[in-house]
C-alpha cells in the first residue's frame, strides 16, 4: 500500500502521509503556515481560522484538513496575509491587550503574528470589554483580558492533564473561558505544571511570581520572528 | 466681609518643559499678583488602574505613567515590590545594576535638561528672541556644548540600555532583584566613554556655576524665596540617590526630621487637596499645609546633604555652599548649578561601577517571607519620589499612592511664578513678552513633567489667556504651534 500523498503546496510538490493535516504536512516540507489554536500534540480544534489555506481554490483550516492526493495548496499568498492580518487585527481589539506591560511580551505567539504580519496598529477600534481576573490560586493567574478563547488550555487540560480544569461559558462577545463549573480556579485541581498553562499562547493563563524575569533580547521572538524555525521570514508588505 | 475681586491671566502650555501645563495668575482690583497657580495635568486614573494587577507586573506597568522618567518609576516600584516578596537585602549584584541604571537616568535626564531646555536661557539671556532662544539656536552658537549635550545623553541611555535592555521602557529590575547583570561586553564599551564623559562634566559644572556666580545680583531676586528642602540621605549624612532615609531641613539649615526611613512617610508627610488643581499639596505634617510645603530636586538635596560621597561632586558642592556661607541655597536658578553637580556625581558613580566586579555576579535574585504593605522613596531626577502599595494574599494589588517630584515642587513653582509676575507685570492687566519670558524660565529651572508625556524638544504653542474680576476674557496671546 503506498502511504504517500502528494500535493502541490505554493506551488511546490510535497509528500505528506494519511491523516496528517495539511498544516502539519506542509511543515514537514519546511512550509509555515500561521496558526494559533493549533498546538502540537493537541487535538486540532479548527477554530482561529488563521492557518486558512486554498485547497483547490475554497477556503479551508489546514489544521483540520487531512492532505489528499493531488490537491492544490495556496497557503502563503498575499490575499491570505491579508485575511490573516485581519484576524490577527480583529483578535487585538477583542481583548485588552497591552503588550507595553504583559509579561508575555516577547514569547506571546498573538504579539508575534501581528509583528510577522507588519501589523503596526490594528485598523479596527478597540472594544476594551470587562474582563475578569482570577488570582485565587497561588501559583497561576488568569488575566482573561487576554484570552483569545484558542482552547488550548481546555483541549491540553482534559486531554494531556486529565482533569477538566477549562471550559467556556457564554455565547459570541460575551464568550469566556471558564473554570470547571467552579468559580475559582483555586478550587480546582490545577497545578503549575499543567500542560495547560504551558501551551497558552498569550498571557492569559500564567505562573505567579515569574514574569519578566527573561531579559529583553533573550526572550523567544526577540531573536527570531514566529515561524521562522520552518520557515524563513519574507520582509512582509506593510499597508 | 465680600471676598476680594481678582482677575485671572492663563499661561498655557508652557514652552520647553516637558509635557505641557497651564499657567494662571490672579490679580486683585488694583492689578496687583494675588495668587499663581501652575495647572498640571497628572496622571490620575493610575492608582484606580492599577488595582487587581499582579504585583510582579507594577515595576513595568508603571513604566508607563511618564515618558520621561520610567526609569524612576521602574526603580521605585521594584524597591517596593522586594518589600512585598520579602527580599530584605538584595545581592549585591542586583543592587549594583539598579544603582548603575539609576545614575544612568541621572544623567541622562540632567544632560537633557541642562543642554536643550535650560541653556537657550542662560546663554542667550531671558529675554532674547524666543526663536533663537531653543536648542536649534545653541546649536548654531555654540555646536560643542549642544554635541556634548547630545553625547552625554546618549551615554546615559547606553547605560541604561546595557541594564534594562532598551534605552527607553525597558526592564531590567524585577521583584527581589534584576533580570540580568552587566555584560563585560557592555561594561567595555561604556569605560571606554569614561574619560570624555568626566571632562564634559566638569565642563558642565564649571559653566552652571559660573553663570550663577557672574549673575548674582539678578538671580537673587528671581523667583527666590525661603523654603523648607526634603530629600533623601544616607546614614552618614551624604546625598544619596537610590535608597536612603528621609532629611528635611529649613529655609536656615535647620533639621525639621532626619533618618526617618520609606515606611514612617506618612508620620512626616501628608497631602492637601486643593479644590482648582486634580494635584495633591504635599506638606511636612508637623508644619501644616501653610508652612510645611518644601522643595525637591537637585537643589534640595544639595541643601540637605552634608556631603556626596564621590570626590569631585564633592569639591563642586563646598564650592556652592560657599555662596551661601554653608546655609541652604533658597535661589530657584541655582538649581541649575545643583543638577550639574548631580550630573558629575552620576558619572562618577557609573565610573566607579564600571569597575566593580560584583556587576558581573551570577546571583540576581532573592525572596523571602511575604509582605502584605510596601513604601519605597528614590530621588528620581526631578526629585524626591514616593510609591506607596498594599498587596493582598492573592498577590493583587489593592491600594496604590505615588507621590511625585512634581507633585512636591508644585507649591514651590506656584511661588516662584507669583514673585516672577509681581516683578514683571507692570501694573496693566496684561501679558508682556517679559511676563511670558520670565515665567517660563523660572518654572523652567524646576524641571517638572507637567502632563507624564513625551517630551518635545522643539517650541511648543503657547497660549496666553487674560480674564477680568468676572472671569471674562480679555486678552489672548499666542506664540509658537
Ligand atoms: S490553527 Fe487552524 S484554525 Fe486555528
Amino acid at each position: 500500500m503506498n502511504n504517500t500523498i502528494n500535493l502541490v503546496v505554493d506551488g511546490r510538490p510535497i509528500q505528506g502521509r494519511p491523516g496528517q493535516s495539511i498544516l502539519e504536512a506542509a511543515q514537514a516540507a519546511g512550509i509555515w503556515i500561521p496558526r494559533l489554536c493549533y498546538s502540537k500534540g493537541l487535538v486540532p480544534h479548527g477554530s482561529c481560522r488563521l492557518c486558512t489555506v486554498y485547497v483547490n481554490g475554497r477556503p479551508q483550516s489546514a489544521c483540520t484538513q487531512p492532505v489528499a492526493e493531488g490537491m492544490f495548496v495556496e497557503a502563503n499568498s498575499q490575499r491570505l496575509l491579508e485575511l490573516r492580518r485581519d484576524l490577527v487585527e480583529m483578535l487585538l481589539i477583542d481583548g485588552n491587550h497591552f503588550c507595553m506591560f504583559c509579561e508575555k511580551s516577547g514569547s506571546c505567539e498573538l504579539q508575534a503574528l501581528a509583528y510577522r504580519f507588519g501589523i503596526t496598529a490594528p485598523r479596527y477600534p478597540y472594544l476594551w470589554p470587562q474582563r475578569e481576573l482570577d488570582a485565587s490560586h497561588p501559583d497561576i493567574f488568569i488575566d482573561r483580558n487576554r484570552c483569545i478563547l484558542c482552547a488550548r488550555c481546555v483541549r491540553a487540560s482534559r486531554d494531556v492533564d486529565g482533569k477538566h480544569v477549562f471550559g467556556f461559558y457564554g455565547r459570541g462577545p460575551g464568550k469566556r473561558v471558564a473554570v470547571n463549573a467552579h468559580v475559582r480556579l483555586a478550587d480546582t485541581d490545577a497545578a503549575v505544571t499543567d500542560k495547560a498553562l504551558e501551551v497558552c499562547p498569550v498571557g492569559a493563563l500564567v505562573p505567579k511570581h515569574q514574569g519578566f524575569t527573561v531579559p529583553i533580547g533573550q526572550r523567544p521572538f526577540d531573536q527570531r520572528p514566529i515561524g521562522s524555525d520552518t520557515q524563513p521570514e519574507k520582509a512582509p508588505k506593510t499597508r | 466681609m465680600v471676598a476680594k475681586q481678582t482677575k485671572r491671566i492663563v499661561i498655557e502650555p508652557v514652552t520647553r518643559v516637558e509635557g505641557h501645563g497651564k499657567v494662571s495668575i490672579l490679580l486683585d482690583e488694583e492689578n496687583r499678583v494675588t495668587q499663581a497657580r501652575l495647572h498640571i495635568v497628572e496622571f490620575r486614573g493610575f492608582e484606580r488602574f492599577i488595582q487587581g494587577r499582579p504585583y510582579w507586573e507594577v515595576p513595568v506597568l508603571v513604566q508607563r505613567l511618564c515618558g520621561i522618567c520610567p526609569v524612576s518609576h521602574h526603580l521605585c516600584a521594584a524597591k517596593a515590590m522586594d518589600q512585598i516578596v520579602g527580599a530584605e537585602r538584595l545581592t549585591p549584584t542586583a543592587e549594583k545594576v539598579r544603582r548603575l541604571m539609576h545614575y544612568g537616568q541621572i544623567l541622562q535626564s540632567h544632560a537633557l535638561h541642562f543642554f536643550h531646555l535650560a541653556a537657550p536661557d542662560l546663554l542667550f539671556g531671558f529675554d532674547s528672541d524666543v526663536s533663537t532662544r531653543n536648542v536649534f539656536g545653541v546649536a548654531a552658537r555654540y555646536p560643542d556644548l549642544a554635541r556634548q549635550g547630545i553625547l552625554l545623553r546618549r551615554f546615559g541611555q547606553e547605560v541604561i540600555r546595557a541594564t534594562a535592555g532598551k534605552r527607553i521602557h525597558g526592564i531590567g529590575a524585577v521583584p527581589g532583584g534584576v533580570n540580568q547583570n552587566l555584560s563585560p561586553a557592555h561594561r567595555d564599551a561604556l569605560r571606554g566613554e569614561m574619560d570624555r564623559i568626566l571632562e564634559w562634566a566638569r565642563a558642565a559644572v564649571r559653566l552652571a556655576a559660573e553663570y550663577t556666580t557672574t549673575h548674582l545680583d539678578s538671580l537673587a531676586s528671581f523667583g527666590s524665596f525661603e523654603s523648607n528642602h526634603l530629600s533623601l540621605v544616607q546614614a552618614s549624612g551624604a546625598m544619596e540617590l537610590y535608597d536612603g532615609l528621609l532629611r528635611a531641613v529649613n529655609a536656615r539649615g535647620e533639621v525639621i526630621f532626619d533618618q526617618v526611613p520609606a515606611r514612617s512617610y506618612t508620620d512626616h508627610i501628608a497631602e492637601e487637596v486643593r479644590p482648582w488643581s486634580y494635584m495633591k499639596f504635599p506638606f511636612i505634617k508637623p508644619l501644616g499645609p501653610e508652612e510645611g510645603w518644601y522643595r525637591v530636586g537637585p537643589l534640595a538635596r544639595i541643601n540637605t546633604c552634608d556631603s556626596i560621597d564621590t570626590p569631585e561632586a564633592e569639591a563642586a558642592r563646598q564650592q556652592f555652599m560657599k555662596l551661601t556661607d554653608g546655609k541652604p541655597n533658597n535661589n530657584t536658578m541655582a538649581y541649575h548649578w545643583a543638577r550639574m553637580i548631580e550630573l558629575l556625581h552620576a558619572a562618577e558613580k557609573i565610573n566607579q561601577l564600571l569597575h566593580d566586579p560584583d556587576l558581573q555576579g551570577t546571583e540576581l535574585m532573592v525572596r523571602g517571607a511575604r509582605r502584605e504593605e510596601a513604601v519605597a522613596i528614590l530621588e528620581a531626577p526631578r526629585g524626591t519620589l514616593f510609591h506607596h502599595y498594599r498587596v493582598d494574599q492573592y498577590d493583587q494589588v489593592t491600594m496604590a499612592n505615588l507621590i511625585v517630584s512634581t507633585t512636591s515642587n508644585n507649591e514651590p513653582m506656584n511661588r516662584a511664578v507669583q514673585q516672577v509676575a509681581a516683578t514683571y507685570l507692570s501694573g496693566r492687566p496684561e501679558i508682556t513678552e517679559g511676563l511670558l519670558n520670565h515665567v517660563e524660565v523660572a518654572i523652567r529651572a524646576y524641571d517638572p513633567c507637567l502632563s507624564c508625556a513625551t517630551h518635545a524638544l522643539g517650541q511648543m504653542p503657547l497660549v496666553v489667556e487674560l480674564f477680568d474680576c468676572q472671569g471674562q476674557l480679555v486678552d489672548r496671546k499666542q506664540r509658537g504651534g
